[in-house]
């Protein structure tokens, strides 16, 4: 065990280094003559100038030392973002509690309500309820946020009045903050509803065909008990590690469409408007954030697995 | 929709099971496991009609020269900031003096779906977009399809250092979230653009969503050709002496075609929806061209004075995006035997 936790940390470490490096050199060749200071500098610089900025942030190192350098900067908390003029660590501190509220929001929401929806068109497989739901988990991974999010602005937000048209208010004010949090946990949540649920309704219908299930029964389990303590135990498996990746994956700046679209000014936002930015650094910290997220979440799932499973424990 | 990778690699992954099901013993003698699937497939009358419904939108955008020249009698970038239109008998501004863009007017001849912001025929222009959408969706699918179903086999038929090089980077590809590297491709490549193309074209976006897929594709293939080459009929055309090309690509192939069907409408569904999400965020399609993804984000600057402008191409990508996922799970159903059992 302790070996396979070992390789599966050095692989995410190398995986780490090798994306941001292909980010770093991606945007080495995107720019323009490939020197950030003639685009920190203006377009009204004398060249005497952008060699001085370039010399200033070590622009006229080679790329390797340029590298090094910046992510040095990352690790130890001092990396500065030329272009949009702030630390880097301290943005992303303070995009990080609007992300966090929308994944563990949304998270919460979309695995409760795609267990007891799979649950139900499992127990009713191949009737009426169950074909509907089919229907509707399509209609649902088909809705991407920037349709869902802007009808939902549009209708409930400004016609009805019933929700703010977007922004994010700290947690010190609860009642507002759960009420701009709302449709975007729903918006998120839609798109994975669908497939969850389709995921677990599958798993639930193979797991009552398993031996475990009939001895249940045959101990004269009510079906409630067989379906609760027996079928759902082993057929949450799948969707738990599957839903740990998805969440990693917010919280580490993964909704940007979600995030854009309600404007929440979280880490998924940034991202995109550093992309816009040619913002190399504050792009590679947070591509480092969502594979330390992925990392962290990971061994949590690792633990509520042998929760579930008793026989990962005793191995 | 897969904006996260880990969802799209496990719908893969289901699909991918339910393909590998299929034996050719199944169902009555001297029927073809494709004529059973087409069987099964007429009878699923929700899932057909979706079909039908993704053919009437492509048909519909294809006609989009006809209905611009002959019904609606403008251009899809033909702006009009100052005319006037007859609706219900009385003229009418087609952009306010607060410069709000007219409604929907339902005549099909003038402003169908009503003007954007730059007094533009939105019908029209819905049209032209919707032309980009498909089109940039169905070449990022086939290359997407292509290049995963060679990488899937090559690497599934040799294994070894050649297998070792292509799923380390296609690791190294999907442990990035696929619109943040969309997003990052998608302005790198517009801004530099693509050496062979010279300028921005509709193919950047396109090569951009296509890429980013691939491993997608390549990781179930690859994994089910790892069980396919054990098999006998692969040592019988060995001990023939058949080359290890004629091998993957005339023995190994034709028995993943069925996940290879099954993979076209998931990957079609979802190169669409990417496209759009790079467009909205700017990342996509590039002025001139429109897709329904700039319509969105163009119409926002309507709200709150209008919002057919956001709405229209809303509905056509999500109606698109719909009929083909509903179709694809209709056909991975007719595909996959044990479905009945599930069922």
């Amino acid at each position: 065990m302790a070996r396979f936790v070992t390789r599966r940390l050095l692989t995410m470490v190398l995986m780490l280094f090798a994306i941001s490096l292909v980010t770093f050199l991606l945007f080495i060749v995107a720019l323009p003559g490939g020197n950030p200071a003639a685009m920190i500098a203006g377009r009204l610089a004398t060249p005497a100038e952008v060699h001085l900025i370039a010399v200033h942030y070590g622009f006229d190192k080679p790329i390797y030392v340029q590298y090094i350098h910046t992510m040095a900067n990352i690790f130890d908390g001092s990396a500065f973002s030329y272009q949009q003029g702030f630390n880097v660590l301290s943005q992303i501190g303070t995009d990080l509690p609007a992300t966090l509220s929308l994944a563990i929001g949304a998270g919460i929401l979309w695995l409760l309500s795609s267990i007891a929806l799979g649950t139900l068109a499992a127990i009713r497989s191949g009737k009426y309820t169950d074909r509907v739901l089919t229907v509707l988990s399509m209609v649902g991974v088909s809705l991407p946020p920037f349709v869902l999010g802007n009808v939902l602005i549009i209708y409930v937000g400004y016609k009805a009045s019933l929700i703010p048209l977007g922004g994010y208010v700290s947690l010190s004010h609860p009642a507002q903050w759960l009420w701009h949090m709302l449709a975007p946990w729903f918006t998120l949540s839609v798109l994975f509803v669908g497939f969850y649920s389709r995921v677990l309704r599958g798993s639930i219908l193979d797991a009552m065909g398993e031996d475990y299930v009939r001895t249940a029964r045959a101990k004269g389990l009510s079906e409630p008990q067989v379906l609760v303590k027996h079928v759902l135990r082993m057929s949450l498996l799948p969707i738990i590690s599957l839903w740990g990746l998805d969440i990693a994956q917010v919280i580490g700046g993964g909704a940007i469409l979600t995030e854009t679209v309600f404007n929440l000014h979280g880490v998924g936002q940034q991202a995109a408007l550093s992309i816009g930015n040619f913002d190399t650094v504050t792009l590679l910290t947070i591509v480092m954030l969502t594979a330390l997220s992925v990392v962290v979440v990971g061994a949590l799932i690792d633990i509520l697995y042998a929760v579930l499973d008793p026989r990962i424990r005793l191995s | 929709m897969s904006f996260s990778g880990s969802e799209l690699r496990a719908e893969l992954a289901f699909a991918a099971q339910a393909a590998e099901g299929e034996e050719p013993a199944s169902g009555p003698p001297g029927i073809g496991p494709y004529k059973l699937a087409w069987r099964r497939m007429r009878r699923n009358k929700v899932s057909l009609f979706f079909g039908v419904l993704f053919l009437l939108v492509v048909i519909l955008c294809l006609l989009a020269p006809i209905y611009s020249q002959d019904v609606a009698h403008i251009g899809p970038n033909t702006g009009n900031l100052t005319g006037q239109i007859k609706v219900g008998g009385k003229l009418e501004y087609i952009l306010s003096l607060q410069g709000i863009p007219i409604g929907p007017t339902w005549d099909i001849h003038h402003y169908f779906l009503g003007a954007d912001s730059n007094g533009r025929d939105v019908a029209v222009r819905l049209l032209y977009g919707g032309r980009s959408s498909l089109y940039i969706g169905v070449v990022a699918m086939l290359i997407t399809m292509v290049f995963g179903t060679i990488l899937g086999i090559i690497a599934g038929y040799f294994r070894g250092w050649i297998d070792a090089i292509v799923s380390r980077m296609s690791d190294l590809v999907w442990s990035y979230p696929a619109v943040l590297l969309g997003i990052t491709l998608g302005t790198v490549l517009n801004v530099r653009g693509l050496w062979i193309f010279h300028s921005t074209t509709l193919l950047t976006t396109a090569l951009v969503v296509g890429f980013v897929y691939i491993p997608y594709v390549v990781r179930p293939i690859r994994a089910q050709v790892l069980t396919l080459r054990e098999r006998e009929f692969v040592d019988a055309a060995r001990q023939q002496g058949l080359g290890s090309l004629r091998i993957m690509f005339g023995e190994v192939l034709p028995n993943v075609a069925s996940t290879i069907i099954i993979f076209v409408p998931l990957m079609l569904a979802n190169a669409i929806l990417l496209e759009a999400a790079l467009s909205f965020l700017g990342a996509g399609v590039q002025a001139p061209n429109s897709s329904w993804g700039t319509m969105i984000e163009a119409g926002l600057v309507d709200f709150p004075g209008a919002f057919h402008t956001v709405l229209a191409p809303g509905i056509m990508l999500v109606l698109a995006v719909m009929s083909v996922n509903i179709f694809g799970d209709g056909l991975r159903d007719a595909l996959d035997p044990r479905s009945k059992a599930a069922i």
